[in-house]
């Protein structure tokens, strides 16, 4: 998928996280804040760069602030910014490339 | 599986948790607190702008949490919406046990979400019937349809009352007595029992009056409903106690379980169990009693 427009999903809540995507430069530009960073950052980090890989995103700036997500919470922020930024709200491909 | 025969249908609801489907903190681990099921909320729970997003929260949750044995049912956005197929699919997608249609006044609108549901199940490779589906009367015409509703579809176990729609319906207001729900839970229950399908509360929102609402638990489990619709933690062991059976109970249940075997084994209809007359039509509620108690830790028996 393309990233067509800026598109934000998740909140700053405990828990949680904010998955924000942009237009990028050619490649994936990742900026990774979290609260755990030296315990999980290098698993985020898989996490998002999987979920990413499903939806076929190859080109986007993604600034992500974690707040202790679990890894289902960061697919799903990610999935539902990517999917923002498409305008597209129905007929998701739940158990394709969401999973 | 023929959904009237899933032995889910007639499990154990005594409490019934609401969840922000779209707040990580509320869905990664309620089983902790032990309600008999979760109810994760995509409707009125979710503001308008973030639909789209509880769904994905709600798909991996579903998907990658051991809710380790909690029943996960979803709340889906209503009928009137252009949401509510697209919530089913996701749901029925992510592993779901059930549907609960909110804002039920006809059998037709059970209807359009089973059509929904056998769709989804084929689609994504779920066991056809085994997705069962509850329904919400929050108006007055759904209570009125109670039994057409109940008896619309073999996959529906339930339905429940929704009492903050259902009085604003009446032109009145919850008062904490009771008095403004008492034929809507009347009806409710007998149009459950006549149809053969379990029958719960609304919630109980002032978390302050914690007596009124072991009060109105009293009531509705006296009346005969199933359980009742929670929405805090706190009010989750209360519950329990009170759908907990005495040990005299336990024991006359188990008596009466054991005497009905062995007596119709031999062919006697009729017989007495501790002075009391006693026949067939004892047994499914003595069995609920003891299933009451294994779920309470009180009975150990294999009855």
């Amino acid at each position: 998928m393309e990233i067509l427009k800026p598109a934000v999903a998740g909140t700053l809540e405990s828990s949680d996280c904010m998955v924000t995507v942009e237009p990028g430069a050619g490649q994936i530009d990742l900026d990774l804040t979290s609260s755990v960073i030296r315990q999980f950052g290098p698993q985020i980090r898989k996490v998002i760069a999987e979920t990413l890989d499903r939806l076929e995103v190859t080109d986007a700036r993604v600034t992500v602030v974690d707040k202790g997500a679990l890894d289902c919470t960061i697919k799903a922020r990610v999935e539902a910014a990517v999917f923002r930024s498409n305008g597209i709200k129905q007929n998701i491909p739940w158990g394709g490339a969401i999973k | 599986m023929n959904p009237a025969l899933n032995p889910n249908k007639k499990r154990l609801r005594r409490s019934m948790m609401f969840l922000n489907a779209q707040k990580p903190g509320l869905i990664k681990d309620p089983y902790v607190y032990g309600p008999d099921s979760i109810m994760l909320d995509l409707e009125d729970a979710v503001a308008m702008k973030e639909k789209d997003a509880a769904r994905y929260s709600l798909f991996h949750a579903l998907r990658e949490i051991n809710y380790r044995g909690v029943e996960r049912v979803v709340r889906i956005n209503g009928l009137d919406s252009d949401m509510w197929e697209e919530d089913i699919r996701c749901s029925v997608a992510g592993g779901c046990d059930s549907i609960r249609i909110p804002k039920t006044e006809t059998a037709e609108d059970v209807k359009r979400v089973e059509a929904v549901v056998e769709a989804s199940e084929l689609q994504y490779g779920r066991e056809p019937g085994s997705v069962l589906i509850m329904a919400a009367l929050e108006s007055a015409k759904g209570v009125l349809n109670a039994l057409e509703i109940c008896e619309a579809s073999p996959r529906l176990f339930g339905i429940a009352l929704s009492g903050g729609d259902y009085t604003k319906d009446l032109q009145t207001v919850i008062t904490g007595t009771g008095v403004e729900l008492m034929g809507a839970r009347q009806h409710m229950i007998i149009a459950a029992r006549a149809a053969g399908v379990q029958c719960f509360d609304t919630v109980w929102t002032n978390l302050n009056d914690m007596e009124g609402f072991r009060k109105d638990v009293e009531t509705i489990k006296a009346m005969g409903f199933d359980g009742k619709s929670i929405i805090n933690p706190r009010q989750i062991p209360i519950v329990h106690d009170i759908y907990t059976p005495t040990q005299k109970e336990i024991i006359f249940a188990e008596k009466v379980v054991k005497e009905i075997d062995e007596k119709s084994a031999q062919g006697i209809g009729v017989f007495t169990v501790d002075g009391k007359m006693i026949d067939i039509a004892f047994y499914d509620g003595a069995k609920r009693t003891l299933m009451l108690a294994k779920a309470a830790g009180k009975y150990k028996g294999n009855l």
